[in-house]
């Protein structure tokens, strides 16, 4: 670490799976002007350093870090708390540290059923049936390893923070046009944009930024991609029947999945007006459904499969009801 | 369980029917459970599931959402959509562990007083029977609900 007086800079990884990281490599020659304007203090991924460097700054020596990953364990949740203390700017970076994102799912079942899935199946070399203990005795002394939470929280439900950058992963010109906009206010040509604002992201829904063909709906039928023959190159996707998340969630990558064929995941989060993703698409769909016989409609919204993973794949862990009873019931 | 659980029940009303059938209860003196708690709205079409959420994670044990019968909605159609979102907001919170019983859907037109009351009856059995939810108080704002800033808006 040098002692120079550029500011310093922090990306960590809590609950993550690394593609934060490859998303911000991916803005390519810019990363050399973090590296001219910052000092790169922290960023387990990128370079070497122990969590003593960290303890060892002062109180807000850090000007920004980009959390990414959501709290799932104990030391997720000690190095948020130590980097809230060390930076003056926390930004929750990412779909896990914003909403929780696919990890945040396993707050639909309790501690037991998701150890028994990754450390229990039958594929699983276990023959033992060890599960991950907090403590262990060994004959040396007791040893410990970060306890797993219950329930799984995204980085604003643990400390305070000051911006969002929603995304899985964000989009590297996402990326780039807010590392531009912090330089501008580093060189003093901007201000700071108010505390608790999402950048990186468009104003609109990912329908607005998507090139299919729009009608009005009438969906009978809903189906999954791989029941289907053939897709439509041109119309919109939710028209063919398959679930597109598009009309609840924030635009700002520029429609990319539908593009390729695919429906929109939500990985964005919602709209802003909006509190809860999932009531937006469940809102949203049911007025699309053209049935009109009760046992009609259950027979059609019984062809969604999984919804409940469909509407809420990214955004659980920071919804309205934020976790299933089986995670919370163990807190 | 407590041993004696009184369940909170939000129950939604339309302007043009459900709320009338209950005024008409008033009025008329039936007799329903204090255990509900009555929000007009102007049709069964105006309820967004965010309210059904918002109000089960913030302490109901139960919402009842009350129309007009299919083919009497003063705006033509919009029971229906009333219909199918709250088909599929059971399904979405199911695996959730929220027993789909703790949602309901009645229709009660403006002349069904004595309907509406025995609805509302055994809709508070029904929850009394399932149980308290006590859904954990929320810690934070959903990100959705913070202001998106576009990065040329910004202030120069």
């Amino acid at each position: 670490m040098t002692n120079n007086t550029k500011p310093k800079f922090a990306m960590y990884w809590a609950a993550a799976c690394g593609g934060c990281e490859i998303a911000v490599l991916n803005i390519h020659e810019k990363i050399l002007e973090v590296d001219k304007h910052f000092d790169v203090a922290f960023w387990p991924v990128a370079m070497d350093a122990k969590y003593q460097d960290v303890e060892k700054l002062q109180d807000g020596e850090i000007l920004l870090t980009l959390f990414n990953g959501s709290i799932r364990n104990e030391e997720n949740e000690h190095i948020a708390r130590l980097l809230r203390r060390k930076s003056q700017l926390l930004v929750a970076f990412g779909s896990c540290a914003n909403e929780g994102s696919i990890p945040g799912l396993a707050n639909l079942s309790a501690r037991a059923e998701i150890f028994d899935t990754v450390y229990g199946t039958p594929s699983t070399d276990n023959p033992q049936g060890i599960r991950p203990q907090a403590e262990y005795q060994a004959p040396e002394g007791t040893l410990s390893i970060p306890a797993f939470n219950p329930v799984l929280r995204p980085l604003a439900q643990v400390v305070d923070v000051d911006y969002y950058i929603p995304g899985c992963p964000p989009e590297s010109h996402q990326i780039a046009a807010v590392i531009d906009a912090v330089i501008a206010v580093l060189e003093g040509k901007a201000q700071l944009p108010p505390k608790g604002s999402v950048l990186g992201a468009g104003t609109a829904a990912v329908c607005d930024e998507c090139q299919r063909t729009r009608n009005v709906k009438q969906i009978k039928n809903f189906t999954r991609i791989q029941n289907m023959g053939e897709i439509d190159p041109a119309l919109c996707l939710l028209e063919q029947g398959l679930i597109c998340n598009g009309p609840a969630t924030l635009s700002g990558c520029g429609a990319l999945c539908p593009a390729a064929g695919a429906p929109c995941a939500g990985c964005y989060g919602s709209l802003p007006e909006a509190i809860d993703f999932g009531a937006r698409m469940v809102s949203s769909l049911a007025s699309v459904v053209d049935e009109f016989d009760p046992r009609k409609i259950d027979l059609t919204m019984d062809e969604i499969a999984d919804a409940t993973g469909v509407f809420y794949r990214f955004g659980l862990a920071g919804s309205l009801l934020q976790t299933g009873k089986a995670s919370w019931n163990e807190e | 369980m407590q041993e004696h659980f009184e369940p909170l029940v939000l129950g939604f009303t339309c302007n043009w029917c459900s709320y009338r059938a209950a005024d008409m209860a008033g009025t008329g003196r039936m007799k329903y459970p204090p255990n509900i708690r009555l929000v007009r709205l102007m049709c069964s079409g105006r309820l967004d599931p965010t309210f059904i959420l918002k109000a089960l994670a913030e302490g109901a044990d139960g919402v009842l959402i009350t129309g007009c019968h299919p083919g009497e909605c003063h705006y033509i159609e919009q029971n229906y959509k009333a219909l199918r979102r709250v088909s599929l907001l059971k399904r979405v919170l199911q695996p959730m562990g929220i027993e789909p019983g703790r949602i309901k859907l009645v229709w009660a037109s403006a002349a069904e007083g004595m309907h509406l009351t025995k609805a509302i009856t055994e809709f508070v059995d029904e929850i009394r029977a399932l149980g308290p939810l006590n859904w954990p108080a929320r810690t934070q704002i959903p990100i959705s609900a913070k202001p998106v800033r576009q990065l040329e808006e910004l202030p120069g």
